[in-house]
């Protein structure tokens, strides 16, 4: 079994592009559900909103990039819109199905033959990303990051630009979660009514929530598409959701670096566990699995590991339990 | 030959269909595939079928002859995909499911297995099908298709409600919105399949099995799992990720142990459509859908008139005032869950019947059955019922305007606005859910 491969797959995983597209979705998502108590079991929708406004504008209209990612925001807040006006003045439960639902009427459309010559079928869209590798600074060539970690220019360029926005998300949120505004959201989420009691828009608030964190979903949706350079409708089933839910309670609800710490420690966990099985089975000290089932394995894990986070860890590893809506409905 | 289908099903007016078609069994040595192409018991003959084995090799073809029949020998056991060259079918006949013209089938030691393509007349039949030799009318014709569809919709529509009959009714008495549902369909059909295939019992035999297996697995799940967590008090939004988790893992235990490739069972793969009236229907449907019936009205009966009907609306309504006028709620609870699961598993089985089985055919009906329940409104019993037979009934029938891949779009955009107009659904009453 080669070791260093396994670390070292498992230590770029943990920095990577998957990493960055997680703890974005996740970042979102905390300020739906840690930080307002809103339900959304459908943040796919969010970034294949973003990932396709990309691809389409570019490759099937030949129009500018940035136009692309102004289209790819905009979307994100029409989608909130629609999301949430029929569902916020209604429990829980029922905003959990409606964006589940719409999370894979999006697929479903993006899919959809009759629309191929505009979102690609099931094959999805290539070749939108060249203005944004044109304006790549780093040199051809490979870059070593310490002694086990190496990446090609491409990749530093997008985790570059992604962990910018990373960055960015994170103070933004950590500004408005000490404002009055983040007050309000945290009051809703602890007692609706005492804050409509208040006199204030509690659909209103819950509205803008669904927005910024459906907003920063699509950035996650951006450097989805452009770190693959091409969109597959597939790639945006709801398991992606549950995926970030999973990040995003293993790092802590309710925390400004809880998704981005989940997100690290997810990814590096999950390809060290996977990688560590495919060679396993590879050099032959495991015989009663083949490399097939592994992917498997790897989706049995982590609704293992969602269970049981939330049983026995609801906080996960840096959040306050008081702090979660667990028991709304 | 094999001894081939009897039908039995005792339709809503009261309607009996008896069919029975035998035919004698023609032994030969060794292992093959044969099968007999006929429409409307007419033979179709000049028909080119080739067999290729796992790995793609050809092994053999064959052109069905005056009598419709074709049969191509196999080296050994094994898995094998029968290819019907759909050019070579006459003018007027085609296949009725346009994508099943490749199937995938097991061969055993010794076995002559026998494989059937559904014929139907050209462009009548499924969805999808345009083109038609020689219409009757125009009016007429549509009238025909919306009948047709009409009755998939209804079939479909009862597969989703007796899924969604036990969804609502744990939803109704103890709040969880178990994302985990679809699973137990999907379970239900692998536990039938498995002792369908690895045990070599008769479906017959194999459906009830699983679907006690399925009873006991589901009061299991609650007497050692979902029970525990409401005793500890766990919020009922943490329980429902605690079932999104529960159907991954689920889902994907079946993939690891199935594989992702369809399977199918043993009997009843293919049938012959029979005509009635504008609507042709495969017997296997009628008595799929004559079972269903009967389970959702014993289901409304058990409701209604027994003492366990009427503790579970009790519970329903409300677990506190139903506790403390003497119901045990956790015993309700548990009777519910191994009933939602044996229903659940019921429906998965059917479902297999009609579709192929894979790991996700579950989660593809959750959200119908998500639909069917908010329609009808979320925790009664009777309206998951009327909610999911329209679901059903819409997603067959829409697909005259829309394409037929956009069907579950169509369903799903309703429940939407379902929701923006009526949010406490058709039979919900009206209060605030807010």
């Amino acid at each position: 079994m080669d070791w260093t491969l396994i670390i070292s797959r498992a230590a770029e995983a943990g920095i990577g592009t998957e990493t960055v597209i997680y703890a974005l979705a996740a970042i979102g998502l905390n300020v739906h559900f840690g930080y307002t108590g809103l339900l959304n079991f459908g943040q796919a929708a969010f970034l294949a909103v973003g990932a396709y406004a990309i691809a389409v504008t570019v490759s099937t209209f030949g129009l500018p990039f940035f136009l692309g990612v102004a289209i790819g925001l905009a979307l994100a807040i029409v989608l909130a819109l629609l999301l949430g006006i029929p569902t916020l003045r209604l429990r829980a439960d029922y905003l959990a199905i409606v964006t589940i639902a719409a999370a894979e009427i999006v697929r479903l459309v993006v899919r959809a033959v009759a629309l191929r010559d505009t979102f690609g079928g099931t094959d999805g869209l290539q070749g939108f990303s060249d203005s944004f590798y044109s304006l790549n600074p780093y040199p051809a060539g490979q870059y070593e990051l310490g002694s086990i970690i190496g990446f090609d220019h491409r990749t530093m360029w997008v985790l570059t630009v992604g962990w910018v926005l990373v960055a960015i998300s994170c103070f933004l949120i950590y500004l408005l979660m000490k404002s009055p505004w983040g007050r309000v959201l945290k009051a809703i989420r602890e007692d609706e009514d005492a804050v409509r009691s208040l006199g204030k828009n509690v659909f209103s608030y819950k509205m803008q929530s669904l927005m910024i964190g459906g907003v920063i979903g699509s950035l996650a949706g951006f450097i989805f598409a452009l770190s693959r350079a091409a969109v597959q409708p597939d790639l945006f089933s709801t398991e992606l959701t549950f995926y970030a839910y999973t990040v995003l309670i293993l790092g802590g609800a309710a925390r400004i670096l809880g998704p981005v710490v989940g997100a690290a420690i997810f990814w590096a966990l999950l390809v060290l566990i996977t990688t560590g099985l495919e060679e396993a089975v590879r050099a032959g000290v495991i015989t009663f699995i083949t490399t097939n089932q592994v992917g498997a394995i790897r989706f049995m894990l982590v609704g293992l590991g969602l269970m049981l986070l939330l049983i026995f860890r609801p906080q996960g590893i840096f959040g306050d339990k008081r702090e979660i809506a667990l028991d709304a409905r | 030959m094999r001894r081939a289908v009897i039908a039995f099903t005792a339709f809503l007016g009261g309607l009996f269909f008896l069919l029975t078609s035998s035919t004698a069994a023609a032994w030969a040595e060794g292992e093959g595939l044969k099968g007999t192409l006929k429409h409307q018991s007419q033979p179709v003959n000049g028909v080119k079928i080739s067999v290729v084995d796992e790995g793609g090799d050809a092994v053999g073809d064959d052109t069905t002859d005056a009598k419709g029949e074709w049969a191509i020998p196999v080296p050994k056991a094994g898995t094998y995909k029968v290819t019907l060259d759909q050019k070579t079918l006459p003018q007027g006949v085609a296949l009725k499911f346009k994508d099943r013209a490749t199937l995938t089938v097991q061969v055993y030691e010794g076995n002559q297995r026998t494989v059937l393509f559904a014929i139907a007349a050209g462009g009548g039949g499924g969805p999808g099908d345009a083109e038609t030799a020689t219409p009757p009318s125009e009016s007429a014709q549509y009238w025909t298709r919306v009948a047709q569809l009409g009755f998939e919709g209804l079939s479909l529509g009862l597969i989703i409600a007796l899924g969604a009959v036990g969804l609502s009714l744990i939803f109704g008495t103890t709040g969880l919105t178990n994302f985990a549902h679809g699973e137990l369909l999907t379970l239900g059909a692998f536990t039938a399949f498995v002792f369908n295939t690895a045990m070599g019992l008769h479906l017959l035999i194999a459906a009830p099995l699983a679907v006690a297996v399925a009873a006991v697995f589901g009061y299991a799940q609650d007497r050692w799992f979902w029970g525990v967590l409401r005793r500890r008090k766990t919020g009922i939004i943490s329980m429902m990720i605690v079932s999104i988790g529960l159907a991954m893992f689920l889902r994907y235990t079946l993939l690891f142990f199935f594989g992702g490739q369809g399977r199918s069972y043993e009997q009843y793969v293919a049938q012959q459509g029979i005509q009635l009236g504008p609507i042709s229907a495969t017997p296997k449907s009628l008595v799929a859908m004559a079972i269903e019936i009967a389970v959702l009205i014993l289901i409304g009966l058990g409701l209604l008139y027994t003492r366990i009907g009427k503790a579970t609306r009790a519970v329903a309504d409300n677990p506190a005032l139903a506790a403390s006028s003497g119901i045990n709620v956790d015993r309700v609870v548990r009777i519910v869950w191994a009933a939602g699961t044996a229903t659940a598993a019921l429906a998965g089985i059917l479902l297999g019947t009609t579709q192929n089985l894979g790991y996700q055919m579950g989660l593809q009906v959750l959200l119908l059955m998500f639909a069917g329940v908010t329609l009808g409104g979320l925790g009664t019993a009777f309206g998951a019922l009327v909610g999911s037979l329209i679901v059903g009934v819409f997603i067959q029938v829409s697909t005259l305007w829309i394409p037929p891949e956009m069907k579950t779009v169509g369903a799903l955009v309703v429940l939407i606005i379902v929701l923006l107009i009526r949010p406490q659904g058709i039979l919900g009453r009206r209060e605030r859910i807010g």
